[in-house]
């Protein structure tokens, strides 16, 4: 199982914060993970093809879209920060 | 090092003070504060709402306090970052670094803030007069947090 965690506008635009993800076949890096949650459709569609800026973080430390990570990893999708 | 995250309001002069007298070799204290505008892109701004990644923004502020510890001599850091809803005047985040002197004190603290800036997961959303929106984020951000490693 993954948890999958969404942040700030993306939060908002999906209308979930947290879900559980049954660990899916084939996919093993951020990159593949986008375009899984895209293949949903509509808003989860327009949010992971790639057009907004989004970052993303495996374990709670930023991740490129190229980073692998396994079943049990806990996986955030965010908009650019905006702190400070 | 100390990294805090919290909705209640900071005071600057006595975390500075703190600092100052931790240890008698200490020549400069560097401090940054940052608060909130009531104007931001070309809107009057009534309230901000800062929202955050509970777990990764502190691993991340700790991380960016020990990648300035590894790259000047300096003594001590302090991170105080306030989520929750802000008011303009308030004030949004402390950077303090000590050390023996100013150069190392003052390149630290401003290499902390545009990490910060870029890296820690905070995220704001503005009350404005035409309604809520999400912050963007800058490009010259980027281009602050970029030099650090172009003049490495």
């Amino acid at each position: 199982m993954l948890k999958v965690l969404y942040f700030a506008r993306l939060k908002e635009a999906l209308g979930t914060a947290k879900e559980d993800l049954p660990m899916p076949q084939g996919v093993t890096n951020i990159l593949e993970l986008m375009h899984l949650l895209a293949a949903r459709g509509g808003v989860w569609a327009q949010e992971f093809d790639g057009c907004r800026p989004l970052r993303a973080a495996i374990n709670q430390e930023l991740a490129p879209n190229t980073a692998g990570f396994k079943d049990g990893d806990e996986i955030a999708f965010f908009p650019p920060v905006t702190g400070g | 090092m100390a990294v805090r995250v919290q909705t209640e309001d900071f005071d600057a002069g006595a975390e500075i003070t703190r600092l100052r007298l931790a240890r008698p070799d200490t020549g400069a204290v560097a401090a940054f504060i940052g608060q909130v505008r009531d104007l931001n892109e070309g809107a009057e701004v009534s309230a901000l709402t800062l929202e955050h990644y509970p777990g990764m923004t502190e691993k991340a502020l700790e991380s960016i306090i020990r990648q300035a510890q590894a790259r000047w001599d300096i003594f001590d850091a302090l991170i105080i970052h306030r989520i929750g809803t802000l008011n303009p005047l308030d004030q949004i985040v402390l950077v303090l670094v000590s050390g023996a002197h100013r150069g190392e004190a003052f390149a630290a603290c401003e290499f902390i803030m545009d990490y910060l800036k870029t890296e820690a997961p905070f995220w704001k959303k503005e009350q404005t007069s035409a309604g809520a929106r999400w912050v963007e984020a800058r490009a010259s951000d980027d281009t602050a947090r970029q030099r650090w490693t172009e003049n490495q």
